[in-house]
């Protein structure tokens, strides 16, 4: 294959990996932003331990069933991840959230900060301040596409990644739980006093989002096969951007801001320099900003007189 | 609450007086306590306050939520570090350079808010943070890169040269505390001042009314930037080295949090906001290596239990606020 080809697509599926967890954890902010016009800035820590339980997971699961195979395992870590990363969304939402509902945006946007402060520094004493490596759970194998590599990891990215899109989407769409938090998100007033518990819209959303995010952190553990405890912010503030490019409150555009930011991030790691790849993702949302300014697909919402 | 009726009480008071009591004590603290430590501590908080009065303009006056104000910090800090390294610049001069240099990046950020509004905006500030950060670091030839520059020379005054000894310097911030307090009552009341907080309110009927507003809107951003030029130079001055981690989104982050702490749109709130979250830390330090667990449960119980901050008074209705409450006006 012509190298110059061969660099673009395995930039180009570089850049779709990451942008994958990207827009896993994107979603978490969209969602929750769709309901409580709330930016969560704990939710990148909470990616962050979804990795960090994914991590304890699979050194559990390797050192006490070693022979099992790999997709055994790979299940259990998951589902440890995201039992655990739901509850602790559903306890956030519980104590720093739910009494300042009514307050102004802001106080609860500090509040979330002070939960990221919280949730940074619990798992840096729990853990220890210095990089934790993944052990391994999936086994070497690559596929190797005239040049392209293509990982295990990869693989299951997009597979996990692309089927929870479909699920969420399934869920929003058709479920009564669906219906009652797209109602929630157009007008929570309304829509609890057509019988919609709101609280329970939001608990949900909480616990869905931090789902989804525990799977990203899981993911993103396993692809770099390491952690530190700062990793949930970066990834936090990156995955926001990727809200807000494809229109913060819209899943699709989450779904597309996530794998849009990764794709020129690659692009920009591999074309430019990787030291300046953050700032040409960063320097790209803000044009597409003055171009649309709400975003790829976000609501051009009137001003009411 | 009784805070809230005192505060009303002192917003009362004119703004001269106003002044005076608030950093009167702070300017006789150093005739009571020597402890290089507290002093030093004291001017860090002042940086802070100066750095969160700027924030308020944009925040708490205008209505605009910005997450990448630490920047202007930093091009002020880098803009004096870089004249006095290469040209030999003095402090006094290199001082409004900073702020100018800021401003018109202060002017250039707040370009996109003519088409750009509410959370949209905050993430090109955020933006426009991490690139400036990212550029520090990375622009060796410059700004020295993750080492960042040192050697920075420290103000003379007259005869008399800075030295390691906190005092002087906290003079200079709170006399640049008190003239900017002084700047931002001024511009509070005047035309300008009174259009700012137009704009938070009700942007559309403010332009109806024939507010302009992209006009008053740069003018806010370039205001703030100015102030974060002006305490980036101190601090510089005062570390003699900087590097590109002071000036991160963690910072931002925290400068906000002072602002909405202290009571948004409230110029003695920011700097109570100040106080209390670059003291606390400090408070904590007998927790060791829980500090900053409690400091993060701190932040969310202020926020339960006061979540006007601690001088707010009025609800800030538009893009910040919940649309329910009505607050009146009251920016000072």
């Amino acid at each position: 294959m012509n190298p110059e080809l061969q660099l673009f697509l395995q930039q180009l599926l570089n850049g779709l990996t990451i942008g994958m967890v990207y827009a896993l954890i994107a979603l978490g902010y969209t969602m929750v932003y769709g309901v409580l016009q709330l930016i969560n800035f704990a939710h990148g820590e909470v990616f962050m331990v979804g990795g960090y339980l994914a991590l304890t997971a699979a050194g559990l699961a390797t050192s006490l069933w070693a022979g099992l195979p790999f997709w055994v395992i790979l299940l259990f870590l998951f589902l440890f991840s995201i039992l655990g990363c739901s509850l602790l969304g559903a306890v956030i939402e519980r104590t720093a959230y739910r009494p300042l509902r009514g307050s102004p945006k802001l106080t609860a946007l500090i509040s979330s900060i002070g939960m990221s402060f919280v949730l940074q520094n619990a798992v840096m004493l729990i853990y220890g301040s210095k990089e934790q490596s993944m052990p391994d759970v999936l086994p070497r194998w690559q596929l190797d596409l005239g040049g392209v590599t293509v990982s295990l990891i990869q693989l299951i990215i997009f597979a996990t990644a692309l089927s929870l899109m479909a699920l969420l989407t399934l869920f929003v769409k058709r479920t009564r739980m669906g219906k009652a938090m797209r109602a929630a998100s157009e007008n929570p007033e309304a829509a609890s006093l057509m019988g919609i518990s709101v609280n329970g819209v939001i608990r949900t959303t909480f616990v869905l989002g931090s789902a989804l995010a525990a799977v990203g952190g899981s993911l993103f553990a396993m692809n770099y096969g390491s952690l530190n405890f700062h990793d949930g912010y970066l990834a936090g503030i990156k995955a926001f951007t990727a809200a807000v490019f494809g229109g913060i409150g819209s899943i699709p555009g989450a779904m597309i801001g996530g794998v849009l930011l990764g794709v020129f991030e690659g692009f920009g790691a591999g074309y430019i320099s990787s030291e300046w790849k953050d700032v040409f993702a960063f320097g790209l949302l803000i044009i597409l900003l003055l171009f649309r300014p709400s975003g790829i697909l976000g609501e051009n919402v009137p001003e009411k007189v | 609450m009784n805070l809230g009726k005192a505060s009303e009480k002192i917003k009362n008071l004119p703004y001269p007086l106003q002044i005076v009591l608030f950093l009167g004590p702070f300017f006789l603290f150093p005739l009571f306590d020597k402890n290089t430590y507290h002093l030093d501590l004291l001017t860090g908080v002042g940086i802070f306050a100066l750095l969160a009065m700027g924030l308020n303009v944009v925040v708490g006056l205008t209505g605009l939520l910005n997450l990448g104000y630490a920047a202007f910090f930093g091009i002020g800090a880098y803009t004096y570090a870089l004249l006095n390294l290469h040209w030999h610049w003095s402090f006094w001069c290199g001082l409004p350079a900073a702020g100018l240099v800021s401003m018109l990046f202060g002017f250039l950020i707040g370009m996109p808010s003519i088409r750009v509004r509410g959370d949209y905006l905050a993430i090109t500030t955020l933006g426009f943070g991490e690139i400036t950060r990212i550029a520090f670091n990375n622009l060796d030839q410059w700004t020295g890169g993750p080492n960042g520059l040192l050697g920075i020379a420290r103000p003379r005054f007259f005869n008399y040269s800075f030295s390691v000894n906190p005092t002087p310097y906290l003079y200079l911030v709170l006399v640049m505390i008190a003239l900017t307090a002084f700047f931002l009552f001024r511009m509070s009341r005047s035309k300008i001042g009174r259009a700012l907080v137009a704009i938070r309110e009700d942007e559309l009927a403010a332009s109806c009314m024939g507010v302009p507003a992209l006009h008053v809107k740069l003018v806010a951003f370039g205001v703030s930037a100015f102030i974060a030029g002006l305490a980036g130079a101190v601090f510089a001055a005062k570390q003699t080295i900087i590097t590109p981690d002071s000036f991160d989104f963690v910072l931002s982050v925290l400068l906000l949090a002072m602002v909405v702490l202290g009571g948004m749109g409230n110029i003695w709130g920011a700097v109570l906001g100040a106080l209390v979250l670059g003291v606390l830390p400090e408070l904590l330090r007998g927790f060791a290596v829980y500090r900053m667990l409690i400091f993060g449960l701190v932040m969310i119980l202020m926020m339960i239990f006061r979540p006007q901050g601690i001088l707010g008074s009025q609800i800030i209705r538009r893009e910040l606020g919940s649309p329910k409450e009505k607050g009146s006006d009251g920016t000072s």
